[in-house]
């Protein structure tokens, strides 16, 4: 119900012109000296407070290496902590600049809510958790087992689909809070634990032994996280989809934060050209040309960031997965800089 | 001469055996606590819950709490009990929120302000109240506000948005309360007015209000507001809580305040207006010391409310103490069976902590204006 209103909403402004149409965002955030960002209350790995109160994560990195590339300065973020009610609001409104805030890209919300995906930071996917002590192997082992659910999720929806489409006999216990059905879990009041693969891993370093868990291999649902700009202007989306694929682009040439300085020197015309040591590829974006390099060295490329904050040494210990370079059989592919 | 004296005793009376104790823990229990079967069996009952609710209660709190200082390990061991090392570890961020660490000393500085302020300001033996309201209401404020929000004096600028925790908690409360006072008696008499246009405007006002929960007031304020503004003008979001707050609070508090200016009987105002008073003279010297009185318990009840209603703002964003202790709570470093429940605790006892002291400063204030009302 919320949603629908604030849909409507936001539908209604954009249909009265009377907020869509902030032409420049760049020169807003020039003329203001910070990118606003719009993210979670806290999820962790993605955007959430640290030891030190400091915003960190993957999608936190996004608006840092967006405010590197403007300013070569990562600091000159602010940001905004919100609801997923509230989100797409404060975007068109023009409260936040950039909502990097663990959003599906779906294409009711490319194509209703006046915004724009950049790209995919992160491909998750619906998965189940379950005891090891249980010795199920395969989500299709699943027929008739308890699974705790959050209702009115589209988790609850695409667990649904997957047990139809399996012919498994479908039997959930039903939470209305995230906290709920990880208690209920914990209690075995059900066998199966269901939700986005990555809260899936966060929740279970939670847990008391941790290791007695098991993350079934299967992804039910396709489920890429993006970052989100206004739609309306093209400056800013390609600044921000440049920024998402130089981040790639570095991964795939080896350009890290540590070794950005010697790579300067590199004789391979790729990373001359995505260090701005030839041509110039950020004065057409309205940027300098070294913006890339502002990027890696102070942000780092993105397999840097993500290991910083998801990756398997971290507690939240993701593997790359989907998430890999497309060489290394992953998704994640940038358009050439050139 | 020796006279008959037959009425005086000549041998002593036996002993007798000592009165029924009349006091002593036996006799108070068998009074109080067994003197009929029901309410034996109550008794019984009571203590069988407290044998059965405190000792896991102890446990988690104390007992098998880790204490600040323990390790992550420790609070994620088996039967572990509170961890109040993580609240230790973060309590800095329940306070603060985002406000950047070297900077603490200018919440600080304005805690100790507050505490200076309003100690003296509420005890009524304190000399030099006229400065001391002066200070508190009006510099207090001005100069809290710029020591928070710095871009003066050389002092770094923290936007509100790092703004956070118990400060902010006290932000929203302490500006709600303060504002919605005068607000909420203009309101009443607003309403109680003759004059037609005011009485209307108040009553819509009142009854707008009171009329929608907070929650969609916040919403309102935080998801609608943006939409309907020109473009590229942001009203700061904490401010548009502060005066969702303060207008909601001061709605309720005006018909509060309304039930204690109808107690008065009308002969208090005719009295007034005999002695040659006006009308704004009348209210202030005769009608609202009487009816403020009567309504100390309701106004302040208001207070109380209103006090644990800022948690609401969390859901428009804002780090209040409740969403700091929420947000922390999906701190992996921190990551407990108890982590979550722990935090809960921390700020339920935070919370009470301060509305205990608001109601019992009232209790104690209704004593000391009770001039004979009471019944």
């Amino acid at each position: 119900m919320q949603k629908t209103l604030v849909t409507i909403a936001v539908a209604a402004s954009l249909g009265l012109g009377a907020t869509a149409t902030h032409a420049a965002t760049l020169d807003d955030v020039k003329a203001k000296d910070y990118v606003q960002c719009g993210v979670t209350g806290g999820v962790p790995g993605f955007s959430a407070p640290d030891a030190n109160n400091v915003w960190a994560g993957l999608e936190v990195d996004f608006c840092r290496a967006v405010a590197s590339a403007v300013f070569n300065d990562a600091e000159k973020v602010r940001y905004t902590p919100l609801t997923s009610q509230e989100r797409f609001a404060a975007l068109s409104a023009g409260e936040i600049d950039i909502l990097s805030r663990t959003t599906t890209w779906t294409m009711s919300r490319d194509t209703d809510l006046g915004i724009s995906f950049v790209g995919t930071m992160y491909y998750d996917g619906q998965g189940f958790m379950v005891r090891k002590a249980d010795g199920i192997a395969s989500a299709l082992d699943l027929s008739g087992a308890a699974i705790c659910i959050e209702s009115g999720t589209t988790t609850e929806l695409n667990a649904a689909d997957y047990f139809a489409a399996n012919n498994l006999e479908f039997n959930t216990v039903v939470f209305v809070d995230q906290d709920e059905v990880v208690k209920a879990y914990e209690d075995g009041r059900c066998d199966v634990y269901t939700t986005d693969g990555s809260a899936l891993a966060a929740e279970r370093s939670k847990l008391a032994v941790p290791d007695d868990h098991l993350i079934l291999p299967e992804i039910i649902s396709k489920e890429p996280l993006g970052p989100v700009v206004r739609q309306g202007d093209d400056q800013w989306f390609k600044i921000n989809r440049w920024v998402y694929f130089a981040l790639l682009e570095a991964e795939e040439l080896g350009v890290t934060q540590a070794n950005v300085d010697e790579m300067l020197g590199s004789d391979n015309p790729a990373i001359k050209r995505l260090l701005g040591v030839e041509g110039d590829f950020g004065t057409p974006l309205g940027l300098t040309k070294d913006w890339a390099y502002h990027i890696i060295k102070l942000v780092g490329n993105y397999g840097e960031s993500f290991e910083r904050n998801v990756g398997v040494a971290t507690p939240i210990g993701l593997e790359r997965g989907l998430n890999a370079l497309w060489t290394d059989g992953g998704l994640q592919y940038a358009a050439p800089i050139r | 001469m020796t006279m008959d004296i037959g009425y005086v005793r000549t041998d002593f009376v036996p002993a007798k055996p000592a009165p029924g104790r009349t006091g002593g823990p036996i006799l108070w229990a068998q009074k109080n606590l067994f003197s009929t079967p029901t309410n034996a069996l109550f008794t019984v009952f009571g203590i069988l819950f407290l044998l059965w609710a405190v000792p896991p209660l102890y446990n988690f709190i104390i007992g098998h709490a880790v204490m600040p200082g323990g390790t992550v390990e420790e609070c994620r061991a088996e039967g572990a009990g509170a961890c109040w090392a993580y609240i230790y570890a973060r309590f800095n961020f329940f306070i603060y929120g985002f406000y950047p660490i070297e900077e603490y000393w200018r919440p600080n500085i304005v805690f100790v302000m507050l505490a200076a302020l309003i100690i003296p300001l509420l005890m009524p033996t304190a000399p030099f109240k006229r400065t001391n309201a002066l200070l508190f209401f009006v510099v207090f404020p001005v100069v809290s506000f710029y020591l928070l929000s710095g871009g003066v004096f050389g002092m770094r600028y923290v936007p509100t948005e790092q703004w956070g925790g118990l400060m902010v908690t006290l932000i929203i409360s302490l500006v709600g309360i303060i504002c919605s006072i005068p607000l909420g008696i203009l309101l009443a008499l607003g309403r109680q007015s003759k004059l037609p246009i005011i009485k209307t405007l108040c009553v819509l006002f009142i009854e707008l209000w009171r009329a929608v929960p907070l929650i969609t007031v916040l919403f309102m304020a935080s998801i609608m507001l943006p939409l309907f503004m020109p473009a590229g003008t942001t009203v700061d979001k904490l401010l548009r809580a502060l005066v969702g707050v303060t207008l909601f609070s001061s709605a309720y508090l005006a018909e509060t305040v309304r039930g204690g200016l109808q107690a008065l009987p009308r002969g208090q105002f005719e009295a007034g207006a005999s002695l040659g008073l006006g009308y704004w003279k009348r209210t202030y010297f005769i009608i609202l010391p009487q009816a403020l009185k009567h309504v100390i318990p309701g106004i302040v009840n208001n207070f109380i409310a209103l006090f644990k209603d800022t948690s609401l703002v969390s859901i428009v964003g804002i780090f209040d103490l409740l969403n700091t202790v929420q947000s922390a709570s999906s701190d992996i470093e921190w990551a407990s069976p108890t982590q979550a429940v722990t935090g809960y605790v921390f700020a339920a006892s935070m919370f009470w902590m301060f509305c205990f002291a608001m109601s019992r400063y009232s209790l104690w204030m209704e004593h000391r204006l009770d001039t004979g009302h009471k019944r």
